[in-house]
């Protein structure tokens, strides 16, 4: 076959590769490169997070709004300290919202869940939602049922 | 072993030579492209069986939504990198081992070096090259098609719901953890084929059983070592 055939189906061969590469990026692992700049920062104090990780949905009345960015432990107060970036669209999440750890279906991952509050004033980047419920932990729900002690 | 590794190490840096740039495009033509057809059909077949057998295990629980988490986590993670390796062995290394093999037969090598050519650098440095070069797109390739083919199954036949089917998949495949490391395994399976065959051919008795057994040898060795290279892979790769 001729060189110069070749070598264009060679080049195709290889667009054909950055193209798969593009599609696992873009479609399959969901990567954007703005995401960043898109969001703001609340934070959230729970005592127990149960099985929150990194990258666990945020929502309001089950719709997504954002991200669990960071946790960590406040050494002071021993409590989850954990960071949600919320998309920029979503302003209006006021100041008295309450946020809880729920778990989505039976078997499904841990998720936070935000109830809007009735305060006139929002929430805007840093500032931390006071109203916490952690998680419910299965085996010390049991025990208080064996304990009575509802 | 200490000649395999004296012949990969000679020629990998007599590569840098731009006039010899069109033997190893000639060779990704020959390794790679010529691979396509079989990888992107295996590839298919194995998405829309993973989809199929994904789909009945999922169901029984009401989760067939994270058909296709599963299903693209599995190909690009393991499925895609290993199955496109071992097809790469038996399309692409058994051939090279056989061109090598007969060339050193009819003694083609031993008078490129009487003329003053490295056949080193002429013919088994450019078949190296190629080899790494095609071998991640391959497994790109399968890893992309194997997911269409789940999807087709999965969404289009079987009735998941398509948002969920994509947006579940989005959430749980991370590109840094997943498809990066999925790519390492591939240079890494393309290195040691396109080595093994290389090394195969070049070592062979110049008889006709000779080249046969080392073409036996090539896709042997080679398969076995892509499936105990990826569980070491895996093993430092993913923290366990």
């Amino acid at each position: 076959m001729q060189m110069r055939s070749i070598e264009i189906i060679v080049g195709a061969f290889m667009l054909a590769g950055i193209i798969s590469l593009a599609v696992l990026a873009i479609r399959v692992s969901g990567f954007n490169v703005g995401a960043e700049t898109n969001t703001y920062s609340l934070y959230a104090r729970f005592d127990n997070i149960g099985g929150l990780v990194r990258r666990s949905k945020v929502s309001i009345g089950g719709v997504v709004i954002g991200r669990v960015a960071e946790i960590r432990l406040d050494q002071d107060t021993y409590t989850a300290l954990v960071r949600m970036e919320i998309d920029r669209d979503v302003q209006t999440i006021s100041t008295d919202s309450t946020a809880t750890i729920l778990t989505d279906g039976l078997l499904g991952g841990k998720y936070i869940g935000i109830s809007i509050g009735a305060e006139e004033a929002f929430l805007v980047n840093g500032d931390e939602i006071t109203d916490t419920q952690s998680a419910i932990v299965l085996e010390e729900l049991i025990g208080r049922f064996l304990l009575k002690k509802f | 072993m200490g000649r395999a590794g004296h012949i990969w190490w000679q020629a990998i840096w007599r590569k840098p030579k731009l006039a010899n740039a069109h033997l190893v495009i000639r060779q990704i033509y020959q390794l790679g492209v010529l691979s396509v057809v079989i990888t992107v059909m295996s590839g298919f077949a194995i998405g829309a069986v993973l989809a199929l057998q994904g789909y009945n295990q999922l169901v029984k629980y009401g989760s067939e939504s994270s058909l296709g988490l599963g299903v693209a986590l599995v190909l690009v993670m393991e499925i895609g990198p290993v199955v496109s390796a071992l097809l790469f062995a038996g399309r692409a290394g058994s051939s090279l081992t056989a061109e090598i093999g007969l060339m050193k037969a009819t003694e083609q090598l031993s008078s490129m070096e009487m003329i003053g050519v490295d056949p080193l650098q002429r013919i088994v440095a450019p078949r190296l090259w190629a080899g790494f070069i095609s071998m991640p797109i391959l497994g790109l390739m399968f890893s992309v098609v194997g997911i269409w083919g789940a999807s087709l199954v999965g969404v289009d036949w079987l009735g998941v719901h398509e948002g969920a089917f994509w947006s579940i998949m989005q959430e749980g495949v991370d590109f840094k953890n997943h498809v990066l490391k999925g790519i390492v395994k591939t240079i890494a399976f393309g290195l040691v084929i396109t080595w093994i065959a290389v090394f195969q051919g070049y070592d062979a008795m110049p008889t006709s059983e000779g080249i046969s057994s080392a073409t036996t040898k090539t896709v042997v060795y080679s398969s076995v070592s892509v499936l105990i290279l990826d569980f070491f892979l895996t093993l430092v790769m993913f923290n366990f």
